[in-house]
Order: C-alpha cells, then structure tokens, then sequence
C-alpha cells in the first residue's frame, strides 16, 4: 500500500515520479497523466502488468525503460490472467515463507479499451469472477490506437475511425459505446469506478479505494488522444473536461454495491462543444449531432434515476 | 529405460496411470501455483492435483481459469514472480494456447507442462495421436516424449531440473499418449519421501518482478536487439541437451533409473531399425520379438527426447543399420515427407553425413490402435519398397483409400 491514505488535493500526492520521463508517447498524450498519478497513489510495493497497447511500446523500448516499479507486458487479451497469476504465487509463496508475508503488494493491470471491451474481455471476467486482489486500469481512448485508429468497442457513436470512416452510406461508427464500466459492475466486486484525467483528485481517489479493497476493483478512465480523437496535443485535459461537461462521460463510483456520481453537473454543455473540438467528429451533420445529443439526455436521464437525485442537471447552453 | 534394482532413494511401487503419475511428480516438486482448464484426455491431471490440494497433500493454488489461454497466462505470471509452476492440456486447449506458448519460452521462464496428445478438430475426436504436439515444435519448449507412467513421473521432475537451471530457463513439455497411457494404469517406483525430490530440485533465485529491485519483463524490441535476444535462445536450447544429460544421470544416480535422449532395443546387431515415440514403442518391442524370431535383424528404436533434438544419439544408433523406417503419429500437410519425425531425421542424419535407406510411415491417426502385426508388415513392406519407400513421400498406414504399389 502506498504511504497516503487520504487525498484532498495535488499537495497531498508525492512528489516521488515513479514513471520516469523520456519515453515515447505521442506529444500531449494523457495517457503519461494517468500513469504518472497512477503511480504516485500506489507507490513503489507496485507490479503492473500491462496488456499490448500503447503504453506498452512507447515506454519500454528496449533497452530503455520508463517503469521505476516491476512491470511485465506478456500479450494483448491476458493481462487480467497474468496479474491472477501474479497475484495468487505472492500470496502462496508468503504462505510457504518464501517471500515477506507481511509485505503487501499492489498489483495493477493496465490496459487499453481495446484489450478490456474486446479481446481481453474473457480474461477480465476471469479475474473478476475468482476475486483476485488486482486493481485493473482501463485507459479508454475509444479506438485502437497503438495499431493506427481503428474501432473497438468502445468507440462512440459516428466517430471516424480508419476502419469507421465516414461516407455516404456508413457515417463512421454505426454503434454506440458499450457499457464496460456497468459490465464489470455486474460482477459485483468491491469496487468500480469511472474517472476522467481532467479530474485529477477524483482519479487519484478511487486509484486509492481501488488499492484498499481486498478483491478485484476496476478504474475506467476516459484518456483523451490528440493523435487519434484529431485536436491540437494542448487540448487534452480541455477534451476532457467538455466530455464531463456534456455528460459524454459521467465520474461515478460504485462501492460495495451502492452507486455515487461523484462529479455533479448542475448545468449540462450541449455535446456540440465536445464534439467541435475534435476531428473525428469533424463530418457529422446537424442530425447526427443531435442523435448523439439524445443518447446523452438518455443517459442522464438514467443516471439521475439511479442516483435518486438530480446529480447531473439540465441542458443549459 | 533400464532400471537398477538398488537406488539411493527409498522407494515405494504404486499403480497410477500417466496423468497420475504426472500429477504425483507435481507434487513431489511442491509446485506453488497451477492453472488449468479441463479437456480430454488431460483431465485426470488436474483432477488428481485438485485431490491433493484439497487433502493438504501439496501447498499450492490451482487457478480455476475460463481458457487455457489464460492457464498458460497466469502461469506466466506467478512464474515471473518466482513460483514453481505447472499446467497440462491436449489437443485443442494446446491449440488455443499457441501464441502464449512463444511469449513464455521468449520470456524465458521455466513452466512445467504435461500434455497428454490428442488428435485435432475437424473433424473433432477425442482420442490420440501427436498433431498437437507436432504443432508446437518450433515455440522453443525443451520436449520430452514418455513412454510409460513411470517415465512420465520422471520427466517431470526431469522438467523442472533442466528448466530452471540457470544455463537454460526454457519452458519443458512432458508429453505422452493421450488414452493409450493417459488412462492405462501402470505399475511406477516413486520416492518415499518427498524430501529426496526436493534436495534434486532446489529453489534457485533467477530475475523476478520484485519491488525492491524492480525490473522491466517483455518489452518491445527493434531490429537492433531482436535477433540476439532470439539468437541466446537458440543456443540455451542447444545446451539444454547437456543440461539434460545431466540431469538424466542425477535421476540414474538418487532414483535409479536410466534414461537417453534415444532409446533403443537390440538395436546393435540390426540391419533394419524401427523409430518411433510414445507409448507404443512396447508394441513395436515384441514386433521386433516376432520379426527376430522370423530371422530378420530388426531392431528398434524410440525418440525420448522431441526438442533439442538429438541428432548425434540418432547418428550412433543408426550408423550401421542398412535400412531405417520412422514410425509418425501426426501428419504435416503438405510436407516432402508428410511425417514429421522422419523429416527432422532424414535432416538430422544428412547433417551427420549418414543415408541409410528411408521409409517414413504414417500411423495411429485419430486414436486407431497400431499392433504388432502393423509394425511387423510396416517392416516387411519398406524392404519390399526399398529406395522406392521414401519416393512416394509418407506411408499413411492402413488407411482406406491410400494405395502404394
Ligand atoms: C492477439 C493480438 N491481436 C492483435 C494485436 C495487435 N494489436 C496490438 S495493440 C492493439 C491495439 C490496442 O488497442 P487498445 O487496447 O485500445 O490500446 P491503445 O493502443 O489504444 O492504447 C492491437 C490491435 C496483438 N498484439 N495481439
Ligand atoms: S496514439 Fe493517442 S494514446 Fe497512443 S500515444 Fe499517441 S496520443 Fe497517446
Ligand atoms: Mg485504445
């Protein structure tokens, strides 16, 4: 477990950088922001385990390394197997003495939306099923990035993709994003969360309850890609504070069961804003627009009806 | 195998069929961790292993995956934390494990897996031949063949001394027939004390992921690194043969039992010799039995050891027989010589500047037994053909519709 135990704001994070500088994401990449916080909630008692992605090849091109914690990368669609692996040996061999039985070690899955809604979805449910104590990190950037932008499926709505593209007949992607987040929940283990880099203290935190609770918890945070999502590498905490804003993407937790949103929206953005920004939105038509606006007035819909409040609140601009 | 009659060890004779055996040696290893999923004809592995967890006879966890793809997953990584480790599977489960099966020798850590073969879907069948195994040559898993129970308990722990010897860190396979020995049982020594297995197989420290010495496991590689990375592969697999003769004579001296990468029976005086692997090699013993006492000098021989290949023990075995015939248990589609033990042999035995006559036969596909009359006219029919034998390619035994004239 890492030193800190409570999380109120940035001076309460440490300034020890566990993930070291120099490595090769793309120019204004939010996925350095997650891991960077990531690391500094788990502290250096770490294994992260991280599936094929992008992550995986801009950090540890050998034989330079950006991971000041053990890490090990073994495929695609195992990661959650792994990390049962990992996580069932410590516990065996501090049983047996051969190791520290009084050493507790975090161990974190990261992988993107592609290894966790689609080829590591039977994995994940694996682990999540036979209760390991392993935080898994799903960095969500809507597509397959590391292979050149093409669609999983957590792709929203109409967004180009290189394997979605928008013509006359197909206007990019003709599905909505799947539900991951309320999937994983449906297994009911200890704890799940969705989190949003431009809501760095929010993240923090449920990394933190994530590390706490002794089963599987899942942390599903929207990381927003200037290379693939099209807008300027200035623009990503930006990116990700109009997804919050529009209600394209809403902070929740789910605790032992008992649902929370944890970042209100008293007044909601229309989803134009969102959408405008970035150039995968860059052909839709008014109509598609709205469509997409309704999915969200939906949701929140929804959403409030779960919350048993109206945590996300009206259309205002 | 020869067997002494004194060994080191005290040991006590039990009945176990292979899979049995294979388990019992898991146990005598005090593996930390298995994974596994079920599938014919393995289940009786981790069956048995379950047994002995849940009786407290072994201290380890079996991980209850949803694949074998995630089996060999999670043995990867508890092994890359530093655990003893164990999987098995046949067939179609050993299919679905392929791409982890590279990742793992690539890694280069030092699995243990039993595999008890199994023929391959379509069209789907239960029973045996060695087209999975076959399948897996080239992942750079030191290979073992059994041919009995008994061997089958000590290849595993044979497994175990070569793979985690520092010199190699390569994943084993112990494989053996599916049904044929993975349901037969069989009388095997094993030791009474556990104690004894544990002093042949000491824990010894290699890299792990370790927090207080943290390091980066299955990085990305480009052009520059790549090809000596896979180059120290290579030759941790040519040592594995040394390594593994080590160890065969560490089993000889504490459990008295001998083992060659090469097996043979009567094969000094033979002007003809039968290669084959697995368990029927007892059948084609009294083939050779039957065709002595017809005046014919046949003898025979068994591959025990599939990868690193033993190509030298081949060259002595054969170099005064006039006439070779491999025995195959699997089929490479499309291949000069569709068997693919007699393809590595013709190539092992051209490097070593020997050329008997050759004939290659198929038999045994999709679990059809093969009896001593088989290998007796197998025998009669490659003199028959002489030269003529490999011309044809292989000979798919018995099978309706195949002629060769
Ligand atoms: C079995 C397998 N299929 C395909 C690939 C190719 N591949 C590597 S990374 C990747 C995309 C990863 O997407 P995601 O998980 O969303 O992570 P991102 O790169 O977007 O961060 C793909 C398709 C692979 N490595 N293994
Ligand atoms: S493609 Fe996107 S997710 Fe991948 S490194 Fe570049 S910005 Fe980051
Ligand atoms: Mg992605």
């Amino acid at each position: 477990m890492s030193s800190i135990y409570r999380i109120r704001g940035v001076r309460d994070l440490p300034r020890e950088e566990l993930f070291a500088p120099g490595h090769g994401l793309c120019a204004g990449c939010t996925a350095g922001t997650v891991i960077r916080h990531l690391l500094k909630i788990s502290g250096r008692n770490t294994i992260v385990v991280n599936a094929t992605n992008c992550v995986e090849v801009s950090t540890t091109m050998y034989p330079y390394t950006s991971w000041r914690v053990p890490w090990i990368h073994v495929a695609f669609e195992n990661a959650a197997a792994v990390a049962s692996g990992i996580e069932t040996a410590l516990r065996v061999m501090a049983r047996k003495g051969l190791i520290d039985p009084n050493k507790r070690i975090n161990i974190v899955v990261l992988a993107g939306d592609g290894g966790t809604y689609d080829i590591g979805l039977q994995a994940l449910s694996g682990m999540l099923e036979r209760g390991h104590r392993v935080m898994y990190v799903l960095y969500d950037n809507e597509a397959y990035m590391n292979t050149g932008i093409q669609r999983s499926g957590s792709t929203p709505l109409h967004a180009w993709t290189t394997t979605t593209p928008v013509g006359k007949v197909l206007r990019g992607k003709m599905q909505p994003k799947k539900p991951i987040a309320e999937i994983v929940a449906a297994h009911r283990i200890p704890y799940v969360a969705t989190a949003n880099i431009a809501y760095p203290i929010d993240m923090d935190q449920k990394f933190l309850k994530g590390l706490q609770v002794e089963g599987p918890s899942f942390i599903h945070v929207l990381q927003p890609c200037p290379t693939g999502w099209r807008f300027d590498p200035r623009y990503g905490i930006e990116v990700g504070r109009l997804a919050v804003e529009t209600a394209m993407w809403i902070n929740w937790e789910i605790t032992m069961g008992d649902f929370k949103v944890t970042v209100r929206v008293p007044k909601r953005k229309h989803v134009k804003h969102y959408l405008r920004i970035q150039g995968r939105f860059r052909d839709l038509s008014e109509e598609e627009i709205e469509e997409i606006q309704e999915l969200i007035n939906k949701e929140v819909e929804r959403i409030n009806r779960m919350a048993g409040e109206e945590v996300i609140g009206p259309l205002a601009e | 195998m020869e067997t002494k009659l004194e060994s080191r060890v005290r040991q006590t004779r039990v009945i176990l069929n292979s899979n049995y055996a294979a388990a019992y040696a898991v146990r005598d290893a005090d593996v930390d961790v298995i994974s596994a999923y079920p599938i014919t004809p393995q289940t009786g592995v981790v069956e048995k292993l379950s047994e002995m967890i849940a009786e407290g006879e072994l201290d380890a966890e079996m991980i209850h995956v949803e694949s074998e793809h995630s089996a060999l997953s999670a043995i990867i990584g508890a092994s890359a934390v530093g655990a003893r480790v164990f999987t098995a599977t046949s067939s179609q489960g050993l299919e679905y494990m392929h791409e982890v099966l590279h990742i793992a020798s690539g890694m280069r850590l030092p699995l243990v897996m039993a595999i008890a073969t199994r023929a391959l879907s379509a069209p789907i069948s239960i029973w045996n031949d060695y087209s999975d195994l076959m399948n897996v040559r080239d992942t750079s898993w030191i290979t073992f063949i059994a041919s009995t129970a008994q061997e089958v308990y000590d290849s595993i722990i044979e497994a175990y001394m070569v793979s985690e010897d520092p010199r190699i860190l390569l994943p084993s396979i112990v494989a053996y027939d599916g049904f044929w020995m993975s349901h037969t049982y069989e009388p095997l020594y094993i030791p009474e004390d556990r104690k004894t297995v544990l002093e042949m197989l000491p824990r010894r420290p290699r890299y792990t992921l370790d927090p207080d010495n943290p390091i980066t496991m299955g990085s990305i590689v480009n052009p520059d690194w790549y090809y000596e990375i896979k180059y120290q592969q290579v030759e941790a697999m040519k040592e594995a043969y040394r390594v593994i003769r080590e160890a065969d004579a560490k089993i000889e001296e504490n459990l008295g039992r001998v083992y060659k990468p090469v097996e043979s029976y009567l094969a000094e005086d033979s002007e003809i010799l039968v290669l084959t692997y697995g368990g029927i090699y007892g059948t084609l013993q009294t083939a050779v039995d039957l065709l002595r006492s017809e005046g014919l000098k046949v003898g025979a021989l068994r591959l025990r050891l599939w990868r690193p290949f033993p190509a030298r023990d081949l060259k002595t075995l054969v170099e005064d027989a006039k006439t070779l015939i491999v025995v195959d248990r699997a089929i490479s589609y499309g291949a000069s010589i569709e068997g693919p033990v007699a393809l590595e042999t013709i190539a092992a035995l051209y490097r070593e500047g020997l050329y008997p006559t050759i004939a290659s036969f198929i038999a045994g596909i999709g679990g059809r037994p093969v009896s001593e009359d088989d290998f007796r006219d197998m025998v009669k029919k490659a003199l028959e053909l002489g030269e003529r034998a490999l011309k044809i390619g292989s000979i798919h035994w018995g099978v309706r519709g195949a002629e060769y004239e």
